[in-house]
């Protein structure tokens, strides 16, 4: 049976890994390539970095860094940030990572996500969707949740699949940096509605905030990040929480 | 030992390349049918669709070498489906030498399958040491049919074949580069055939 997924995020600077707390104020936890190493020995799934390097520079440092992570880590890897051509995920993909997450770029051109589906496949294509939920309707916001648009969640949603994204990364605002829980209820809707992977993302603080996603908010995946920098959940044993609770994980 | 990875433009063929490094072992990419004939072991690799991959194949002329090699040939992922009959995705013809088709999952599960998952009923010396229902990492949309030539079988939706062989023919679903120290194991038993 396909096991559900535990993802430790890295969001890099500069080559150096950082978190922020609703997006803002952020906090130095490490070096990448060594947390990449420890997270893929301690029984993560998979791997997310973020590229939140605002030059050309940072994202000079990020391909080394890409490359770096696929000679070391022998699990699945994930780049997203900043990523908004053709040329910008074949570099990416030949430096080593398995698959790219696009956001705001797919927003402001959807077209992109057809033309890497065709080009590199499905699979290697995840669409990252920042949301947050104002007056009981969803809107997604672009540019790592600075600006809001008028297109509702679970239409944006639907609409990437049909132009090919393999996976959905959403991540709830509201929820993001709280450490209150997953945003279940829409990460439900998703994974009902849709037919591919949905990754959980936003609000985890305890265990029982991943059994939740996995049964409540039906979720294929679970995404965080200071939870496990800061070792206040160790995977492990997080993995085997949810295997007593009969959520079937790799262990 | 000599690897060669075949390379024909066709996906992610760094991260095979570094999982054989950190065994110690320098993989050379090649397309170069003479290259490819005289080395020890080769890789067939293979990430994204199946019909542009085969077009790309019959363009470098590998369509025909590859099935008259005969050392032993380890096909990954795409590599694996294509070296198959006939697959759905882009309805094209395969390479033939695994005597299967390739299907596509049904809406019934979510597609693609991806993540990790069990390989059982293990027939071959590429899993020496690997015990029954290990976890491999898979990423796919089509699948190749449970056959004869099936030496491994998982299950999503159904049972599915996630590696086969034939003679020096070996083919894995999964990726084992990308599989953890388990899936290390099985790219070493395969330079030690």
């Amino acid at each position: 049976m396909l096991t559900k997924r535990i993802i430790p995020c890295l969001d890099i600077k500069n080559g150096r890994t950082v978190k922020g707390v609703n997006f803002v104020n952020l906090i130095d936890a490490g070096d990448p390539v060594v947390l990449a190493k420890q997270y893929a020995e301690l029984g993560a799934d998979e791997l997310v970095f973020l590229d939140i390097s605002a030059t050309l520079e940072g994202r000079k440092t990020m391909r080394e860094m890409v490359l770096k992570v696929a000679e070391q880590v022998n699990i699945p890897f994930t780049v997203g940030g900043g990523i908004s051509s053709i040329e910008d995920v074949d570099v990416l993909l030949k430096c080593g990572a398995d698959k790219v997450s696009i956001n705001s770029s797919a927003i402001k051109r959807p077209q992109l996500v057809n033309e890497l589906a065709e080009k590199f496949g499905s699979q290697c294509v995840v669409v990252a969707i920042d949301a947050k939920q104002i007056e009981g309707e969803w809107f997604v916001h672009l540019a790592g949740g600075t600006i809001s648009t008028e297109l509702n969640l679970f239409e944006w949603a639907k609409e990437v699949e049909a132009r090919g994204a393999g996976e959905i990364l959403f991540t709830s605002m509201n929820n993001d940096g709280t450490k209150a829980g997953f945003a279940n209820e829409a990460l439900a809707k998703l994974s009902t509605e849709l037919n591919i992977p949905i990754i959980a993302s936003g609000g985890a603080g305890t265990v029982q905030h991943f059994i939740d996603t996995f049964t409540i908010g039906k979720s294929d995946a679970a995404l965080a990040a200071s939870v496990f920098h800061f070792g206040e959940i160790p995977i492990l044993e997080l993995k085997k929480e949810l295997k007593e609770n009969n959520i079937q994980v790799r262990l | 030992m000599k690897l060669v990875i075949i390379d024909y433009g066709a996906g992610n063929i760094k991260s095979i390349q570094f999982a054989f490094k950190r065994l110690g072992v320098d993989a050379v990419l090649s397309n170069n049918i003479d290259e490819i004939k005289a080395a020890d072991k080769v890789i067939f690799p293979g990430v994204g669709e199946a019909s542009s991959a085969m077009k790309m194949l019959r363009e470098s002329r590998l369509d025909t070498v590859i099935p008259t090699l005969k050392q032993p040939v380890l096909g990954i992922c795409l590599g694996m489906q294509l070296m198959c009959k006939h697959s759905e995705e882009g309805n094209t013809d395969g390479l033939g030498i695994f005597n299967v088709d390739v299907k596509k999952f049904s809406k019934a599960v979510k597609v693609p399958q991806m993540g990790w998952n069990v390989i059982y009923d293990l027939k071959s010396d590429l899993f020496t040491g690997i015990k029954d229902k290990e976890f491999m990492y898979l990423v796919h949309s089509f699948y190749a049919e449970n056959c004869a030539e099936a030496i491994a079988t998982t299950d999503y939706e159904i049972e599915y074949a996630s590696a086969l062989q034939k003679d020096n023919f070996y083919g894995v679903q999964f990726h084992p580069e990308k599989s953890g120290v388990e899936g290390s194991r099985i790219l070493e038993n395969f330079l030690n055939l």
